[in-house]
């Protein structure tokens, strides 16, 4: 029953993991001018022959079919061209950069969900108080926060005013990073058995997760707040209030539990646009991610890298969107079915 | 908004003015105070938007450069940027940027969404599911990042930009209109009217169609401020709007390359943050004005 559910999510899934390289596969055809006459140094691209023979050497003189199926033959060997500016494979540049943005995206999770979630259980429980109220502007206010804005303002604000915490980048610019191992600082720095390395990392973690957690915040504090009200609505509430249950037991236990599926859907969910806010949230912070270098690389019209990226997020995102799902169906049953 | 009636109720007997269903809507609106703030704010930044040129008959691209990087003062409220331009007034004009460029690429969105999933819905079978894959595809990228590959693809600029926002905004639309043409094209009074022999066009036009829009509304208000960011976001990472024009994003980006003028950033991002802040407040009263058994919720 469960293998089959988990199955049959997965064939949504393949498809759509090739509509995925469509996508990007459509947008490097979308460029106005000829992609050669971008990539290739002047005099190279001013000689015919040259341009025929890399014409030929990367395909683009064949049909558009042929060429996304070369494009996929290449995407499968793991190769998504070379960047234009870096002149080195993008997979490459990609490996390097992307546990940077994993970790400081697990930061931005681990705040979210911690502090989305008290939220929206205080709110519930004093519905329609003066703490409901707060909460609510609260997730509201981090909702509509621009992460480009509120990053600029938290540097202003902790790092060159107060002095509370660090600055740009992964590390202060005296250290020196970690050996690598998994590209993950704090886990490499503890591999490394050195702590003030470790606790120089954790500060930096702080300011640029708080920032790009803080629209998933208010996105899972509102879905909280709105399946526990669902929850505590319903007749088995009733039944265990009214057995004499102490109003805690009643909503850790009894509600609590329930109302956690839609918001479990929606932390996953979230964990996406965590990707995607990186972009933005990167940039201002100096973080050496794949956000960063996506807009590096946009800035510089570098198509090969951006959409490297893109796939990346994308593939991330529909990879994670599935375990999501699997995971609500595990917790409840009735998913499966339908 | 939903303003028109059901064909059945269009032959009835005619109701009062202050019965119209847009209005009741805007008085449940009005009932809630964030809402109400809401509307307020951003009525405010839409009288702006039209009135700033008449009020303050200033180019606020001149250059001033004996007046560059001062903080905020009685002559320059909220400072000048590095070459003396007044930002106070390069805010205000922002408005006549950022709201068209978010109501704009959201009504491209919604027109395009909503013709596709009717079709999708009201065709049914392969038309269906060819249409509704491509949603899905572009559904599979969080919209910023696909927006920035396709903007940078199109080359920079606010035009492009505002093209990359429709296409990715497009799908969820379709999505939405298509589940409701889904569930209106089986109810009793579409039947009917089939079985009259209507035409299909006019059939989803006038029976179909005007009954779907409660959810759309409420999706687009919403969406008009994540297009806001979206189109600043674009023009912060260098993407959509060109230097000298005062789009709030592009002014941020000027804020960062000059960090110690901290007021340079900050008052184009508040106008920003208070634009969205009042699309959300006015999205979710709606939602509950809409949604009887969410109301309070």
């Amino acid at each position: 029953m469960f293998g089959r559910f988990v199955l049959r999510r997965l064939l949504v899934t393949m498809p759509l993991l090739v509509g995925v390289t469509l996508v990007t596969f459509a947008v490097s055809h979308l460029i106005p001018a000829d992609p050669l006459m971008a990539i290739l140094p002047e005099r190279a691209a001013n000689d015919p022959q040259t341009v025929q023979m890399y014409r030929e050497r990367w395909g683009l003189d064949r049909s558009l079919p042929e060429q996304y199926l070369f494009y996929l033959r290449n995407l499968l060997r793991g190769d998504l061209g070379e960047s234009y500016t870096s002149r080195r494979p993008v997979v490459q540049d990609l490996r390097e950069r992307f546990p940077a943005t994993v970790e400081l995206a697990l930061a931005a999770m681990l705040y979210a969900v911690t502090l989305g979630l008290t939220l929206g259980v205080l709110s519930a429980i004093w519905y329609e108080r003066w703490i409901d109220h707060v909460a609510r502007l609260v997730a509201l206010v981090g909702v509509s926060l621009p992460v480009f804005w509120l990053g600029l303002l938290a540097l202003q604000l902790f790092y060159a005013n107060l002095r509370l915490l660090p600055g740009p980048g992964r590390i202060d610019p005296r250290l020196t990073a970690p050996p690598f191992r998994t590209g993950f600082y704090t886990i490499d720095s503890l591999l490394a058995g050195d702590w003030s390395l470790f606790l120089n990392v954790l500060s930096h973690l702080v300011l640029p997760g708080m920032v790009l957690g803080s629209y998933a915040m208010g996105i899972i504090a509102r879905m909280t707040r709105s399946a526990l009200l669902d929850v505590l609505g319903a007749d088995y509430i009733r039944t265990a209030r009214a057995k004499g249950l102490a109003e805690r037991r009643v909503i850790l236990v009894h509600a609590l539990r329930n109302a956690l599926i839609p918001t479990v859907t929606v932390i996953g969910l979230t964990f996406g646009s965590l990707l995607a806010g990186a972009v933005l949230t990167e940039t201002i912070f100096a973080w050496p991610g794949i956000g960063r270098y996506a807009v590096d690389a946009a800035m510089k019209l570098d198509l090969p890298a951006v959409l490297g990226v893109t796939l990346l997020i994308a593939v991330v995102y529909v990879v994670v969107n599935f375990l999501t799902d699997v995971l609500y169906g595990m917790l409840d049953p009735r998913i499966r079915v339908s | 908004m939903v303003t028109t009636a059901r064909p059945a109720e269009r032959l009835g007997t005619s109701r009062s003015w202050s019965d119209r269903p847009g209005l009741r809507i805007l008085r449940a609106l009005l009932r809630r105070p964030s809402a109400a703030v809401g509307l307020v704010i951003l009525l405010f930044w839409i009288i702006v938007a039209f009135a700033v040129t008449f009020v303050i008959p200033f180019d606020p691209l001149v250059t001033d450069v004996s007046a560059r990087l001062q903080p905020p003062s009685a002559a320059h409220w909220f400072g000048t940027d590095d070459l003396g331009r007044d930002i106070f007034r390069r805010t205000l004009y922002g408005a006549r940027i950022s709201l068209p460029a978010g109501f704009l690429t959201v009504a491209g969105a919604l027109l395009i969404g909503s013709v596709i999933g009717a079709v999708a819905g009201y065709a049914g079978g392969w038309v269906d599911v060819i249409l509704m894959r491509i949603a899905d595809m572009v559904l599979a990228f969080p919209s910023i990042v696909l927006a920035m590959a396709i903007a940078a693809a199109l080359g920079p600029g606010l035009k492009n930009a505002l093209i990359a926002i429709v296409v990715v905004l497009w799908p969820e639309y379709a999505r939405l209109m298509r589940a409701q043409v889904l569930a209106i094209k089986t109810q009793e009074f579409v039947t009917a009217a089939e079985s009259l022999g209507v035409s299909r066009l006019r059939l989803l036009l006038v029976h179909i169609l005007p009954n779907t829009q409660a959810p759309l509304v409420v999706k687009a208000t919403l969406d008009v401020g994540a297009a806001i960011v979206l189109t600043a976001g674009l023009s912060f990472i260098g993407l959509g709007a060109v230097p000298p024009a005062p789009e709030w994003g592009a002014m941020i980006r000027e804020g960062q390359r000059r960090f110690s003028q901290w007021w340079m950033a900050t008052f184009p991002g508040l106008a920003i943050f208070s634009v969205v802040m009042a699309l959300n407040f006015l999205g979710d009263g709606l939602r509950d004005a809409l949604d009887p058994r969410r109301r309070g919720r």
